[in-house]
């Protein structure tokens, strides 16, 4: 919360010639990202282009290969507690959700914050609560996951995300897995958190919410970088080629 | 029939005693150095990795009386001071059992979707959180048929013990050979009594299974 100044030039989160394969494959190539403060960063492109192994690489889900990645300043350690303490700061929101199936729905949110952070039990609860309201399932608080919508069960993961209080939200396709009946009201949390100054980075197909809630879209094709630029050049004036390809598939119908 | 139970029941009560003794012993050993291990074979420290599988191989394929023999004998070779023959027939035992617990912990903890324990590292939790709050409690219903199996034979290989100065029930058809009674009827009597300790097993396993039924 209390950053200061000189760390907006590297960016809260900054990726300098990151590379990696997948065996043969080479799926991020020499990518170069800085994300500031309160920054929302869309990550558009084809399916294979690199988005979510990008997403991922940068609480290393993803190890990478080469180049660094570093989130306020620090790089990203390798292995065991520190690397802990680090992703406690970095929330992230899968696309299948990934709530703790054996816990309610109040503690999965809790669970971080008693566990991670080491609150106390009755505040730990009091803020999950919340969270809760804010993402509009309070009242299924007691439930299991299995027994929610897959809308309702991403809106908890948000919650789940926002009680570590972190410094940047990574959300790998949070709507992917939905009916289209529930993509909204996932949307709508993400424009809010997106309204409120959240760090956010967000691999999605859903050129809405680049139009209308991201500060930057980066698009990615073959595991590069191809282009980045706030949405409403990027959307009415694509200067690559291939940008101009995948814009012209999704934007038809 | 009765008789020959009757009277030796002395030899009997002491031998299933040990039995029950040796094996509940050697289950909670087994279940715990199982565990560790099972982490071990899932854990993302590769030497740890390599120490949980050469362990499994190694004990899994050895015959139980191999291991018995080892600690009994080899060890006396070797001039190292053995503990009482029911404290090394635990350790055989529970070396051997590991083994399998072990491969039954892994088989459980890989049932569980990758995304829960990436999730849960995503919030920030140590290896160790993540294995013992998010993937074992849920592997847990996954574990309990084979590892149900795997104490039913434990509780059976205790026999083996007899074989090694340890009297427990294996060792009842030698004593009452000495005491020129029925062979037949007592080995019918050791099963029965096999029979008895297996079936509390059987109702903690459905007991096991309903508690970890969850929705």
């Amino acid at each position: 919360m209390s950053d200061s100044g000189t760390l907006t030039q590297t960016g809260l989160v900054a990726l300098t010639g990151v590379n990696k394969h997948f065996g043969e494959l080479h799926v991020l190539k020499d990518i170069n990202l800085s994300i500031a403060k309160g920054e929302v960063v869309v990550v558009i492109g084809p399916s294979g282009s690199g988005k979510s192994t990008l997403c991922r690489a940068i609480n290393r889900l993803e190890t990478i290969d080469s180049g660094t990645i570093e989130l306020d300043g620090q790089p990203l350690p390798s292995e065991g507690k520190s690397l802990a303490t680090l992703r406690a700061d970095v929330g992230m929101v899968f696309q299948s959700f990934n709530l703790f199936a054996h816990k309610t729905i109040l503690q999965n949110v809790t669970l971080g914050p008693l566990k991670v952070r080491k609150m106390d039990a009755k505040q730990a609860e009091k803020r999950a609560l919340e969270l809760l309201e804010r993402v509009g399932v309070a009242s299924q608080a007691s439930k299991y996951p299995a027994q929610l919508s897959g809308g309702q069960q991403q809106r908890v993961a948000i919650a789940r995300a926002l009680a570590m209080d972190p410094k940047v939200i990574l959300f790998d396709e949070p709507t992917s897995a939905l009916d289209p009946e529930m993509i909204q009201e996932v949307l709508e949390v993400m424009i809010d958190l997106a309204k409120q100054q959240m760090t956010m980075v967000v691999v999605t197909h859903e050129m809405g919410f680049a139009r209308s809630a991201a500060n930057r879209v980066v698009f990615m094709a073959d595991g590069e970088i191809v282009e980045q630029a706030d949405p409403e050049s990027f959307f009415t004036n694509p200067t690559s080629r291939r940008a101009q390809d995948f814009l012209g598939k999704i934007l038809k119908h | 029939m009765l008789s020959v139970l009757t009277d030796n029941w002395d030899l009997f009560r002491d031998g299933f005693w040990l039995t029950i003794r040796l094996f509940l012993v050697s289950a909670v050993l087994s279940m715990v150095l199982g565990t560790v291990l099972g982490a071990f074979r899932v854990s993302p420290v590769p030497a740890l990795r390599a120490v949980g599988t050469g362990y499994v191989n190694t004990f899994r394929n050895t015959p139980l009386t191999l291991v018995f023999a080892f600690l009994f004998f080899g060890a006396a070779k070797m001039d190292l001071a053995l503990p009482s023959p029911y404290w090394t027939a635990v350790g055989a035992l529970t070396i051997y059992t590991s083994a399998f617990v072990c491969e039954v912990v892994r088989s459980g903890i890989n049932t569980i979707s990758p995304g829960q324990s990436e999730a849960a590292r995503a919030v920030g939790m140590t290896f160790f959180q993540v294995l013992t709050l998010i993937v074992l409690p849920q592997a847990f219903r996954a574990i309990v048929p084979p590892l149900s199996s795997v104490f039913i034979a434990l509780l059976k290989n205790t026999t083996i013990a007899a074989g090694f100065s340890v009297v427990e029930a294996g060792s009842i058809p030698a004593a009452m050979s000495e005491r020129s009674e029925n062979q037949l009827l007592t080995l019918i009597w050791i099963a029965i009594g096999f029979l008895i300790l297996i079936v509390p097993l059987m109702f903690l396993q459905r007991w096991a299974e309903r508690r970890t039924a969850v929705a």
